[in-house]
């Protein structure tokens, strides 16, 4: 069993609590690099694409895991950031710079968005976003002139300084590129919560009552909350388009929104692991029930609407038995052995809770 | 008489979406959750009571037929509340959309299992005929479903005013530690809310499957069913019939008046506009708290 004996402050916002957890993560990250040489193309598509999901659910988790906001609409903004980065490298601005630039202008739109609508309580701002999900479909129809309608647009090779870098033809090159915007976002969400910030967050998700009495503008914090979740979603946007080589107005719909905040819910809210968990849940889940679906009833045999309502199942069962998620779980575990054989059964019950109402009539 | 025509048509669809809101409302009311699969319980009760009229099914006369679609629903609500949802009783209200949701996803693929993806319709008696009047046509269905709907939310307010259990209701949803302590039981009562919410879900079913055809996504109809409980201020019964009614006719309006590929956006930007501007509704019941 690790105790760690903190001194200072610093101490108790270091990166890596201590040297065994740097060498798990440094191993982690040179497997990653060295995937490539390790597995076949097909498979190295499949990782890139849980990447790409993963940079998605940060986004999202950095506001409803991290801030506490459900929002039903981030596939708007994984749209808004594909169109602004496809746009941008179509009139001629190279990728290095509209990449990023397309991240700051989801996030801008995200935070004029969020504006009215963060004033509202919880389900309110869940029912704004699903409004803006439908509505994003729509829009982008009616902007035909430059987001191509319905007949949708293809994302154009991304050149870096003359590198060329394509999804079919050189898998490993996107897989790089995709890595390395990962590790951007995890390390940018990992700094905000050891920031001021990431710490008003937390507190305007665990009782906004108290964050106000500890003197956090409620308002401001959950739009900057807003603003860099859809940014780093613009991102994972971005990358999602080249990903698919093309995209219209129906590839970032309501379904989307809705899995994406269901991968994070199954893979544990509120924390980084989660995202990660969830995102391998999402990209692997298809494939396992067409599998068994073959083996069951023969292949062939179409049955609409089996993944939602498989998903939709798993996630039933998460929240009524593992609210925590994928993460929580493993975290038991862990802590199971790491105390044995001190670990007792109640040490992560949830508090009893009761609600109130904000309504006055 | 165009708009005439318009408004009466706009009227009997919007009925259709405030009998959804109603659902939404009720438990919010009550429980201070938000049910996002409503308009899939509205889906189910549909074809339950297709399943217990149509010929081809059970072949039950429709005026059997309908209470019994309403008992199953309410029996349906209570049995979810008491298995699933009292395992998150206390709990954020995040946690219950998201259950929700879940299983709006979960019901549509059973329905879809069930009755096929098929759109079908209910052989209603209330399908019958049209009604004329002075030039504006309005089909018997239509006029049921206003009329049904004016008398369920009359008889909700009146339920939520001036009966115990209504006051109890609202008690268990404003503070749930007080409740307890003047006796009530809340989780009872919060299972009777979702048996009553899924009356109601059942009675819009019935409507809407006399309206025309009805398939496993019609619960997606929910959407604009929210639309009009957030416009009528979640938390008021007759807000919700009249946020209904006002997504209801501002629809033909603008599929008539506005350019195409502007009209289905209409609803929504409402929405988004009552959000900004009047963000608890139109019959707002919230105030910020004070710290």
């Amino acid at each position: 069993m690790r105790i760690h004996f903190k001194t200072s402050y610093q101490h108790d916002i270091r990166l890596f609590p201590d040297r065994w957890t740097l060498c798990v993560y440094g191993a982690l990250l040179a497997l990653a690099f060295a995937l490539p040489y390790l597995i076949g193309e097909f498979y190295l598509g499949e990782v890139t694409n849980v990447l790409i999901w993963a940079i998605a659910g940060l986004g999202l988790m950095l506001l409803t895991g991290q801030t506490g906001q459900a929002s039903l609409g981030h596939a708007a903004f994984l749209a808004i950031g594909c169109y602004a980065n496809t746009i941008l490298i179509e009139q001629g601005v190279p990728f290095i710079i509209a990449f990023p630039l397309a991240g700051v202008i989801t996030g801008f739109v995200g935070l004029l968005i969020a504006i009215p609508v963060l004033r509202l309580h919880g389900i309110y701002l869940a029912i704004a976003t699903i409004a803006l999900s439908v509505l994003a479909d729509d829009i982008i129809v009616l902007t035909e002139h430059w987001s191509g309608g319905v007949s949708g647009k293809f994302p154009e090779m991304i050149t870096i300084f003359g590198f060329e870098i394509e999804r079919w033809s050189m898998p490993s090159r996107f897989y790089y590129l995709v890595l390395v915007v990962t590790i951007i976002c995890t390390l940018f969400y990992r700094n905000l919560l050891r920031s001021p910030l990431g710490r008003a967050f937390a507190a305007v998700r665990d009782s906004e009552v108290s964050a106000t009495a500890m003197g956090v503008h409620i308002a401001r914090t959950k739009g900057k909350a807003f603003g860099l979740s859809c940014m780093i979603t613009g991102w994972a946007g971005a990358l999602m388009g080249y990903y698919a080589g093309t995209f219209n107005n129906e590839t970032f719909s309501l379904v989307i929104s809705i899995t994406l905040l269901m991968m994070i819910v199954i893979g544990g809210l509120g924390s980084i692991h989660g995202a990660f968990f969830g995102a391998v849940v999402v990209a692997f889940l298809p494939q396992a029930l067409s599998i068994l679906k073959d083996n069951v009833v023969g292949s062939g045999v179409a049955i609409p609407g089996l993944e939602t309502g498989v998903f939709g199942l798993i996630l039933i069962m998460f929240i009524l038995f593992e609210p925590m998620g994928i993460y929580g779980r493993w975290l038991k575990i862990r802590t199971w052995f790491e105390l044995f054989p001190f670990a007792r059964k109640d040490m992560f019950r949830r508090q009893k809770s009761y609600l109130k109402t904000e309504r006055l009539r | 008489m165009e708009v005439l025509q318009l408004l009466v048509s706009g009227l009997a669809n919007g009925c259709v979406y405030g009998l959804i809101a109603l659902g939404f409302v009720l438990i919010y009311k009550a429980t201070e959750a938000v049910n996002f699969a409503q308009g899939d319980f509205m889906m189910i009760g549909a074809f339950v009571s297709l399943g217990l009229t149509n010929a081809e099914h059970m072949n039950l006369p429709f005026w059997i037929a309908a209470p019994l679609t309403i008992s199953i629903m309410a029996v349906f609500g209570y049995l979810l509340d008491l298995f699933v949802l009292r395992h998150l009783f206390g709990q954020n209200q995040t946690a219950v959309v998201i259950l929700t949701i879940a299983m709006g996803f979960v019901l549509r693929f059973i329905a879809g299992i069930i009755w096929g993806h098929e759109p079908q319709t209910l052989e209603s008696p209330l399908a019958l005929g049209d009604l004329h009047i002075g030039g504006v046509v309005l089909g018997m269905a239509d006029v049921a479903i206003i009329v049904v709907t004016f008398l369920l939310t009359w008889f909700l307010y009146q339920f939520f005013q001036r009966t115990k259990l209504g006051l109890a209701m609202q008690a268990a949803s404003q503070n749930q530690m007080a409740a307890y302590f003047m006796g009530i039981p809340v989780k009872r009562v919060q299972g009777l809310i979702w048996g009553l919410s899924g009356a109601t879900a059942a009675v819009a079913g019935i409507l809407f499957a006399s309206k025309g055809a009805i398939d496993p996504n019609a619960g997606l109809l929910g959407i604009k069913a929210f639309a009009a409980a957030v416009i009528g201020g979640f938390g008021s019964l007759p807000g919700a019939l009249a946020g209904g009614l006002i997504v209801g006719v501002i629809e033909p309006f603008a599929a008539r008046y506005l350019a195409a590929g502007y009209s289905q956006i209409a609803p929504y930007a409402l929405l988004l506009a009552v959000l900004i501007f009047r963000p608890h509704g139109l019959f707002s019941q919230v105030r910020v708290k004070k710290v």
